[in-house]
Formats: structure tokens, C-alpha cells, sequence
């Protein structure tokens, strides 16, 4: 069976009941409207106030960490393992796999070499499973990355980790193709 | 950047119920059309639909029925009996000035006499809430169990390119943001006196954890560490949050208390610890770790002590939240591909799937412990639905556009 009640408005007010007399008792407070007269108010005041309202979008994470203008041209060379800024994983795994290992080393190479650079590790998950564990599982991957970049000796200060897990999809979609895709850390530079 | 108490006017994007799977086995009720002049509401409608989803009752169509009485003295009791009708709700709604009385009747159609009356006044806007109150009554008065349909419930959407905190009426009617943001918003947790949500936010790209007083839409930041900020959850009696924080590593569910601000850690270690959920007591504390390989449900006392792995069966158990009655554990339940709401009893430590996946998530129990909702995505289209613990009666909840996800049931 299928139901398409109509959508009502509703703005809160107090709600009053009282019993019938030939009827049993209740405690006329119990619709007192406290309950739901809030929910209004708070589109109504509150917050909008706040100084960190008035913000553009900021848009999602770039496929290519489109926010790293001042980067050079071997950022854009296709043949330079700078190119690549996104290590992707197996299911349930923080392993850096053979194939991304060039890639994060030259990333450390180039941190190293200009250490006034600064790169945030952004991990993800693909959205199955619960979303605070996809968050730890981001986390991990990312600081397997910043591991790896740590040990070949990228400073501590020029590396951040977020984890988005499942919240920042690359691609949508329900199928492996689109899990393999989610399953990241971007490599993403800071606009000097 | 974060919006808060955004005025613009939810879209009304909600909203159909459909009502999925029902059952054989249940009580025969008739919610007769009310005799209503012009109120803007069918409320007689709301309360047929609101019982309906339980599965508790067999509704009867409006076609079979032999009249529409609107008062006790109007029915004719020999023709509700001849229609195999248990029990029956009459009732009247009729204008006075600016507000609208309402009257109703549950009666025995065996007995032919009258269990529950009351008469009661409402505005314009709050017939429908009124008319949730009325399913309450009739429910307590059928079941002996609370209703949970006056609630409200939390969630997360995300359209436009944003995400948005909306909380809605427990059949998702009435939606409104309570906050907005470019970047993700995550993890709504109701305080036990319904009052505030605690929610994460990666308005400042990274994970904060946030209390909004829904009344003012006035918040606090309450955790901002390096790393992880994720999954409050309010123990019961609102003084304490437990919450996940990776500041020292690997993430650790700690207890944090909003009075003192004093953090309390209660796991260690390098495996990944999160998702904590009270005990309806308050004395321990279900998360999710993967420190036997896989996800799998453990249990610390919320003093600090040993943990206690609860779960066994299946590659996947996360997200784990007691049942009011704290005689069950919901939780997400995963094999290979497949992720599933499952019901674990605690006495047997027996596990019921109760939902058919495949991308199952968030259960959150109804006050009265009867219903879980969760979200779910099929199709490439993400919903919320609810069953109820037998996992006899399925509903969905239908919005019309956007990613509806985490649902949290108001208490």
C-alpha cells in the first residue's frame, strides 16, 4: 500500500489538551509544546550571525588537487609521477600498494626539496560499511602515506592527514569500479 | 563554511511512505475518516498511517468500511464486529476562531463501549503533530507500549553541492535545516532531553565535534583535536559524550564530560576503536575495533575497564546501538558485499538479519525500541526505511532528491 499524505507547514505552537470528562485523566502538560517549539526558532535565529557564515563554496576535493596553481609544469607532465596525486587501495586496506610507491616517493623527492611546501593527505573509503569506521579507515590510509613520506624524510611539519572517509566520493556510484575509484589519499598541495 | 539556523524555508523535498513489507498477524483496527470541515490536515489520515507502520495493526480500508461514524453514539457496533474489526478511532475536527477542536474516540468494537476519549484544541499548524499525539495515545492504549510517533528524527542530506543537519517529524514530514555546510556534516546525536544535537563538521577542513541547541540554533565546539573528531554519542543522562578521537594515534573512544571538559580514554592501542554507544544504564559503553582483524562489536565499561568482544558471527559488525529496553544490540551487519541491519538479543548473543542490504547503515532505534531506522541506498539512490524488530514491517521513507543518510531518532 501506498500513501501521498500532503505536506503541511508547521509552525510550533503551544498544543493544548485536555481530557474529556467522562474519559480518564492525563496530565494536560503532557503536549506542552516545549518539545517542538524549538525547532523553528532555530531557523529563525542563532547562528546566523556567526562570522564564518558568509564563506563562498569551496567545492569539493579536485580529482587532481586542482588548488595547486603556483606548482611547476612537472606537476602537469603526464610522464612525471608528480602527475599523479592520488594513491588508491584494496578493500579494507592502508597497504600502499607496489604501483603508488613511485608516486608517493616522488612526492617526498619534491617536499624535500622544497621544504616551504606543504601537502594535506586527504584518506577515503568507498561508502560501504559504517561511516565512522570508513573515517578511521581513511585516516589510515593517509598516514600510511604520510609514513612512507616521513621515512624517506619529508618533515613531519609539512605534512596534515583529514579523513573524509565515505563523505567525499570521487566518483558515485554502487559498483566496484566506483569502490576502487573512492578508496584514495589525495595528494594535495597548499597554495603557497 | 557552516550555515546555521538557516531561515530559507526547507524545500518540502519529502515525501512518500511506503509501506514495503507488511504482516499477516496483526490486530484489526479502523480509523474512520474524521468528520472535518475544512481543517487543513487529514488527521484521521496521519493516525491511520502512523498506526499502520508499525505493523502492530491490521488497518482496515476506508471502501469496507459499513458507515463513518464521527461519535461513539453514532456506530452501529453489530456492523464493525460483522467487518472483523477489533477496535475502531472515530472523531471530529471542527473550527473555533483561529484554532481547531478535536475529538476522538478509540472504542472496543466487542466490548461495543469506549476505551479512550479526549478532546483538545489545536492551531492550524499543529494539527498534524496533534494528530501524531492521538497515535501516541491509541498505541499506549492498544499495546501498553509508548508511541514514538510524536518524535522527531535527525539526518544528513546532502544537495546542491552541500550538506545539510534537518530534522523532521518521525515520518519524515516537516524537514528543516537546522545547519548547513559546504563540507561534510556527520554523526547527529540526540541529548536525552531532545533539546540539542551533537554532530561533526568539516566546515574548517578538518573534524570538529559540535552541541547546537536546536531552540536558538546556538552552538559549542567541544572537540577540535589533531586527527579524528568523530561519532558523539550522549550517555543517558546527558552529562558525558563519548566520542572518538585519534589526537594519540590510532582512533580511541574516550568519554568526554561537558561539565569539567576532562577526558576519560578508555581504549588503546593501535587498532581502530570508534562508533562508541551507551548502555541504556549507562555503565558501558558497545564500539567498534578492528583489532581481531575485521570490525567486530566489543564492550567497555564507560569507567574505564576491561573490554569484551560481543560479536562473532559474520566478516563485519560496526556501529553498534543498544535497544532502550538495553536488551539489544543493533548494529551493521556485513558479509562480503552485502551490509545488512542486523539484531543481536545480548541474553543469547543470537543475530537476526532484519533488513536485505546490500548498502544498509546507521541503525537507530524509536523511543519505544519497536522500530529501527536506518539508511539504506539502492539503485544509486540513498533512503531512509525502518523495520520493525521482528523485521515483519518494513517502511521507507522517500525523499524526493538528494543523499538522505544517518538518521537519528529523537528520544
Amino acid at each position: 500500500m501506498k500513501l501521498k499524505p500532503t505536506l503541511w507547514a508547521i509552525t510550533c505552537s503551544a498544543l493544548l489538551l485536555t481530557a474529556c470528562g467522562d474519559t480518564e485523566e492525563k496530565d494536560p502538560s503532557f503536549l506542552d509544546g516545549n518539545q517542538q517549539s524549538g525547532i523553528k526558532d532555530a531557523s529563525t535565529s542563532g547562528l546566523n550571525n556567526d562570522a564564518g557564515i558568509n564563506g563562498s563554496a569551496m567545492g569539493g576535493s579536485l580529482p587532481n588537487g586542482g588548488r595547486s596553481a603556483n606548482l611547476g609544469p612537472e606537476f602537469s607532465d603526464p610522464n612525471n609521477p608528480l602527475s599523479k596525486r592520488i594513491v588508491y587501495f584494496m578493500l579494507d586496506s592502508s597497504q600502499v600498494l607496489q604501483d603508488f610507491v613511485p608516486v608517493v616517493a616522488a612526492h617526498a623527492q619534491y617536499l624535500i626539496a622544497n621544504p616551504s611546501q606543504h601537502v594535506v593527505l586527504e584518506g577515503n573509503s568507498d561508502e560501504r560499511g559504517s561511516r565512522e569506521y570508513n573515517i578511521a579507515l581513511g585516516e589510515k590510509r593517509a598516514k600510511s602515506v604520510a609514513e612512507m613520506m616521513k621515512i624517506q624524510g619529508v618533515s613531519e611539519s609539512q605534512l596534515s592527514i583529514v579523513s573524509y572517509g565515505e563523505e567525499k566520493p570521487a566518483v558515485s556510484g554502487n559498483d566496484e569500479s566506483a569502490w576502487e575509484q573512492n578508496r584514495r589519499v589525495e595528494i594535495t598541495y597548499q597554495g603557497q | 563554511m557552516l550555515l546555521c539556523g538557516l531561515h530559507a524555508p526547507t524545500p518540502f523535498a519529502a515525501l512518500s511512505i511506503e509501506i514495503t513489507e507488511g504482516t499477516e498477524s496483526a490486530l484489526p483496527v479502523a480509523v474512520v475518516p474524521f468528520a472535518a470541515s475544512g481543517a487543513p490536515v487529514d488527521m484521521s489520515a496521519v493516525i491511520n498511517a502512523d498506526l499502520q507502520r508499525t505493523g502492530y495493526f491490521k488497518m482496515l480500508d476506508q471502501q469496507a468500511m459499513p458507515a463513518q461514524p464521527s461519535t461513539l453514539q453514532e456506530v452501529n457496533f453489530k456492523d464493525w464486529q460483522a467487518a472483523n474489526q477489533n477496535y475502531m478511532v472515530v472523531g471530529k475536527v471542527s473550527p473555533n476562531g483561529a484554532q481547531y477542536d478535536i475529538q476522538f474516540q478509540l472504542l472496543d468494537v466487542y466490548k461495543s463501549g469506549q476505551l479512550m476519549g479526549y478532546r483538545m484544541t489545536s492551531s492550524s499548524n499543529d494539527l498534524r503533530r496533534t494528530a501524531h499525539h492521538i497515535s501516541d495515545l491509541i498505541f499506549e492504549k492498544l499495546t501498553g507500549k509508548k508511541g514514538s510517533f510524536s518524535g522527531r528524527i535527525a539526518y544528513i542530506t546532502t544537495s546542491g553541492g552541500g550538506h545539510q543537519l534537518q530534522v523532521a517529524d518521525a515520518d519524515g514530514f516537516n524537514p528543516q535545516t537546522v545547519a548547513s555546510s559546504t563540507e561534510p556534516l556527520m554523526s547527529p546525536s540526540w541529548s536525552p532531553d531532545g533539546k540539542r544535537i551533537a554532530y561533526v563538521s568539516f566546515e574548517h577542513k578538518s573534524a570538529a565535534i559540535y552541541i547546537q541547541v536546536l531552540a536558538n540554533g546556538q552552538r559549542e565546539r567541544v572537540a577540535e583535536f589533531p586527527g579524528i573528531n568523530g561519532a558523539p554519542a550522549w550517555s543517558p543522562d546527558g552529562t558525558r559524550l563519548a566520542l572518538t578521537l585519534s589526537k594519540d594515534g590510532s582512533p580511541d573512544i574516550y568519554v568526554l564530560n561537558l561539565a569539567s571538559r576532562a577526558l576519560l580514554k578508555l581504549t588503546k592501542g593501535y587498532s581502530i576503536d570508534t562508533e562508541p554507544s551507551w548502555s541504556p544504564d549507562g555503565r558501558s559503553i558497545v564500539f567498534t575495533s578492528d583489532k581481531g582483524g575485521k570490525p567486530q562489536l566489543y564492550l567497555v565499561p564507560s569507567q574505564g575497564g576491561e573490554e569484551k568482544r560481543l560479536t562473532f558471527s559474520g566478516g563485519y559488525n560496526s556501529r553498534g546501538s543498544f535497544s532502550p529496553d538495553g536488551k539489544y544490540l543493533a548494529m551493521v551487519h556485513g558479509n562480503g558485499n552485502d551490509y545488512r541491519i542486523g539484531l543481536m538479543e545480548l541474553a543469547s548473543r543470537t543475530i537476526n538479519v532484519l533488513t536485505s542490504g546490500p548498502d544498509d547503515e546507521s541503525p537507530s532505534f524509536a523511543p519505544n525500541g519497536g522500530m529501527i531506522l536506518y539508511a539504506s541506498k539502492k539503485g544509486g539512490t540513498a533512503f531512509l526505511s525502518a523495520v520493525s524488530i521482528d523485521g515483519k514491517m518494513q517502511q521507507k521513507l522517500v525523499f524526493s532528491s538528494g543523499e538522505v543518510r544517518e538518521p537519528a531518532w529523537s528520544p
